[in-house]
């Protein structure tokens, strides 16, 4: 194991008196927040600050013949109309790949169309205006003249010869493909008692954040620097970017990152109408502000899910599952998005389909296919839904045709506890899970068996309520291994710099960032805890590429366990600097000191010495004082990156109850329950709400969520009153408990948590949906479970 | 495009005179006029409720209404509530019970939470939920920020505020 923990007695954050570790504490800073007085980029404003509108295509494929500005240019309060070809001068376009998805291949892409549009919504101008609704007005007087080519828009014929291939250089419209093979798996289904297939469908969603993307770009001729002000879950992915495009050093790119109105995995993309805002602000020499209207996030904010995979399960009569296999096709739209890679998610639902299962035998194939839609990217808990919906639904199935209880068959086959660390078929390397437990305290928490006896009484009044069990793994604290060995220069390592100031306080800085999951939070919790001093004394500040140190940020699950252990470390060394110091002024020894609420006192029995006060006044005033030949550094700086496995697994289950109106084909959410472990907890509400957020997220996607394309590529659900969102009255209150198995990777022993929600939410109420309606001998395997999808399956409709 | 037209009203207790075009709404105008970005905005169509506001009392869907439409009228936002500490306790149990993450629901969310409060002073969880259900939350899952507002109907009743 990588790391030790060393000098445990002293040390060890989770010991120490007043430790914040471990307690729910208020985030600190909210009533900025509460009073409506954060620092949203949307409300950010600048000296000479211009306003940006796209024009977008109406077109899902089309080549652009003839676009006339002229009109527009003449219009008031216009200050430029800038097309694709006149944008490229300033920018170079990009291809979103990496070399380690052997394969994967994308076409160049501009940040304004160049010659064709490939998804309705692409930017074919620009225009920009001393106000919004000026460049609005201006918009309409722009004439595109367009030459409609075929679109390409149904995954299931996107390889098909007739098919127009979306960008001719490829070859064909197969962005990326990867099969699996482990074990014997044809050998495993001939030796099964029954194999079990479905076919599973998965609704087109979308992140829906409340603030929508949102830019301003500030170019300074003089010192030939860009400040880019952008809500963003990774700011120095984003000043790498910026530079390379614009032909800059990272150097000449600062990105600003305050308050942002929810991220969910939407935010840590590039897009190409934020290229096109960077450019235009060098360009015009002045800044420029890009807010996405709803209309456009719908259209242009990354997609995600839109799979359809083929699922096939071997059971034998005892319950042992026998193999897995899985055929997934998913239509990423028609770029691969820029640095991430659009075959992320596939790849996630390949490694991992039977995850929580001891069966060896697994066969998978995935295909990523272009299409004339929006793009698909990573959002919120990549691939985990797809692969938890077909590995529970494909277990449901197999308890179904041996008549086995959906718990047993589950205990019959989760990895057991005690097996850890072991390897799945897909090569995933699991340091402990708690399967078993966690399975075990859930069935305790929603007090299973009455449930299935309440189930079974009102069956006979034409009540149909029923439970969904979905056990679930989840990737957290990724390392180079997501990205950065694909050649991509995403930082899986983050840093922490502290730093005692004059009056005794801490000053925090962290290359993590914060969209309110409690990032500053959980780093103040820390510093304050491994120093010895009270959280209202630590200062955390996020979001600034020219002053915290470098790091990945915020997403895949990482800031905690990352950025935490950062700010672990680093803390041990500056607190060990404090004790160096204040030996010398107290002719002591470091080892006989200690630093408790503020004040350095006495290890063996507590009596307070020096004040952290009066010690940095002596350090940074009267260090004429100090003996001879002592050099105080009161500011320590650590990076921490997992070293051992390439990502920390954690686990869970969830459980749905639910109630199906078989007439309407509505289904009630009455209560839903979730067991994970996230290791080590740091603060155990927001832990909770980083769950319950997460579910909540899953089950939209469960219920509602679906952007719906008509087959010529245009989205007819755009806007918040036709594409549905979970609201309070339809969503369940949600029992959250845990189990922790700390990872040894790292002295805090903290693991990821905001994904496990999302992860089983939609599994657990897909097979809750069919456990009511088991009399009805029906299996739904298609989400969002609509009422048109309920009763179609009930033959109603 | 019309001339603009001049209006006069309260917001958060202070008189506003302005000119303002026909078309510029509520939102817009105490954000980019009177720099109160405490109103946010979500989906400009009414139906996030990220720009609730009340105007004459009764709240509103700043998106929804015009600047005009204002004229002559009390309008009161996230900031004049706060400094009036009329919701001071509402907003603690929001920090308590870690009822906001992002933040950018959390005024719209506020002010539909104390209109509710001052209709009913002990609602239940349902109504709450009801009650709260034209306003869009991304991260919390609304369950905490049900907490919050149960709890502060619970301490107004113990405190009879």
């Amino acid at each position: 194991m990588s790391s030790i923990r060393t000098n445990p007695e002293r040390l060890s954050v989770l010991d120490r008196p007043n430790s914040y570790i471990g307690k729910t504490v208020p985030r600190p800073n909210l009533d900025r927040l509460l009073q409506g007085r954060g620092s949203y980029v949307s409300d950010l404003e600048l000296p000479r600050m211009a306003h940006v509108v796209f024009l977008r295509s109406p077109h899902a494929h089309a080549k652009i013949v003839n676009i006339d500005v002229a009109p527009a240019k003449q219009m008031s309060g216009v200050i430029a109309v800038v097309t694709g070809e006149e944008l490229a001068a300033v920018i170079t376009p990009w291809v979103g790949v990496l070399s380690h998805l052997k394969g994967l291949k994308s076409a160049p892409q501009s940040a304004i169309a160049v010659g064709r549009v490939c998804w309705q919504g692409e930017a074919v101008a620009a225009i920009v205006a001393t106000s919004r609704a000026a460049a609005e007005d201006a918009a309409e007087h722009v004439a595109v003249q367009y030459e409609e080519l075929e679109a390409a828009t149904d995954m299931r014929t996107a390889l098909d010869p007739a098919t127009p291939i979306i960008h001719a250089s490829l070859g064909d419209n197969l962005a990326f493909e990867r099969i699996h093979e482990a074990g014997a798996v044809d050998q495993a289904f001939a030796e099964s008692d029954a194999v079990v297939e479905a076919d599973f469908v998965f609704g087109r969603h979308t992140g829906v954040t409340l603030e929508p993307r949102s830019v301003v770009a500030s170019w300074n001729a003089a010192e030939a620097r860009l400040t880019i002000h952008q809500g963003t879950q990774a700011p120095h992915m984003v000043q790498n970017i910026a530079a390379l495009h614009l032909g800059l050093r990272d150097s000449q790119v600062r990105v600003v990152c305050k308050d942002v109105g929810g991220s969910f995995g939407i935010k840590v993309h590039i897009y190409a109408d934020e290229m096109a805002t960077y450019a235009l602000a060098k360009m015009l020499r002045r800044p420029v502000k890009f807010v996405a209207d709803r209309v456009e996030s719908f259209n242009t904010d990354i997609h995600a899910r839109d799979h359809r995979c083929k699922g096939k399960i071997g059971i034998k009569r005892d319950g042992t599952i026998t193999a897995f296999e899985i055929d997934d096709l998913t239509g990423i739209g028609p770029y691969s998005m820029y640095p991430r890679t659009s075959a992320i998610e596939a790849n996630q639902v390949v490694n991992l389909v039977g995850g929580p299962y001891s069966n060896k035998n697994y066969r998978a194939r995935a295909r990523v296919v272009f299409q004339n839609k929006n793009v698909m990217c990573q959002y919120r808990a990549v691939g985990h839904p797809i692969a938890c919906s077909v590995t529970e639904g494909l277990v449901d199935l197999a308890a179904l045709e041996i008549g086995m209880d959906p718990v047993e068959i589950r205990r019959r086959n989760l990895i057991a506890d005690d097996a850890y660390p072991c390897t799945s078929p897909s090569g995933l390397r699991f340091e402990q899970l708690s399967h078993h437990a966690s399975l075990t305290k859930i069935v305790e928490m929603m007090d299973y068996q009455a449930l299935r006896s309440e189930q079974a009484r009102l069956r006979k009044d034409g009540i149909f309520r029923g439970i969904g069990i979905a056990s679930f793994i989840e990737v957290t604290n990724p390392s180079a291994a997501f990205y950065g060995v694909g050649g991509a220069r995403i930082s899986s390592q983050d840093g922490v710099a502290v730093r005692l100031d004059a009056q005794g306080s801490v000053i925090c800085l962290t290359s993590i960032t914060e969209q309110g999951q409690g990032s500053e939070s959980l780093t103040a919790q820390i510093v304050g805890s491994v120093l010895g001093v009270s959280m209202d004394r630590v200062r955390v500040v996020l979001g600034d590429t020219d002053m915290t140190p470098y790091g990945g940020g915020t997403w895949a699950s990482r800031g905690a366990g990352i950025g935490g252990e950062a700010a672990l470390q680093a803390t041990k060394v500056l607190r060990q600097n404090i004790l160096d110091v204040a030996a010398a002024i107290l002719q002591a020894s470091p080892a006989e000191l200690d630093i408790v609420n503020n004040v350095v006192v006495s290890a063996s029995d507590g009596t307070p010495r020096i004040d952290l006060n009066e010690l940095a006044r002596i350090v940074y005033f009267r260090p004429d004082t100090l003996p001879p030949g002592i050099q105080p550094e009161l500011m320590a700086t650590r990076h921490f990156v997992p070293r051992e496995y390439p990502f920390a697994f954690t686990n869970g289950v969830q459980a749905a109850w639910v109630e199906v109106d078989t007439d309407t084909g509505f289904v009630k959410l009455l209560r839903h329950w979730v067991v994970e472990d996230c290791g080590t907890i740091i603060n155990p509400q927001l832990v909770d709400e980083q769950i319950r957020g997460g579910v909540v997220q899953g089950l939209g996607a469960a219920l509602f969520e679906k952007c719906i394309y008509d087959d010529r590529g245009q989205l007819t659900n755009a806007n918040m009153a036709d594409y549905l969102v979970p609201m309070s009255g339809e969503m369940p209150d949600i029992d959250v408990g845990h189990v922790v198995s700390p990872t040894r990777e790292s002295e805090l022993g903290a693991k990821g948590a905001g994904e496990a929600g999302t992860a089983g939410a939609a599994a657990a109420v897909t097979n809750a949906v069919n456990d009511a309606l088991t009399p009805f001998e029906t299996i739904i395997t298609e989400i969002p479970l609509t009422p048109q999808v309920i009763l179609t399956a009930l033959k109603k409709i | 495009m019309t001339a603009p037209v001049a209006i006069s009203l309260s917001v958060n207790g202070e008189r506003v005179e302005a000119h303002v075009l026909p078309r510029l709404n509520l939102a817009d105008f105490l954000r980019e006029h009177l720099k109160l970005t405490g109103t946010h905005l979500g989906c400009e169509h009414g139906v996030c409720g990220a720009c609730t506001v009340r105007v004459g009392g009764e709240i509103v869907r700043s998106c929804l209404m015009l600047a005009v439409q204002a004229n002559d009228t009390v309008v009161e936002t996230i900031e004049g509530l706060s400094d009036s500490g009329e919701i001071a306790d509402l907003q603690a149990a929001f920090r308590d019970r870690n009822a906001l993450q992002c933040g950018f629901c959390t005024p719209g969310m506020l002010m539909a939470a104390q209109d509710l409060l001052r209709e009913k002073r002990m609602p239940a969880r349902d109504e709450i939920r009801e009650h709260l259900s034209g306003n869009y939350c991304r991260c919390t899952g609304y369950q905490a920020i049900i907490d919050a507002v149960e709890t502060t109907a619970q301490m107004r009743m113990e405190l009879k505020v």
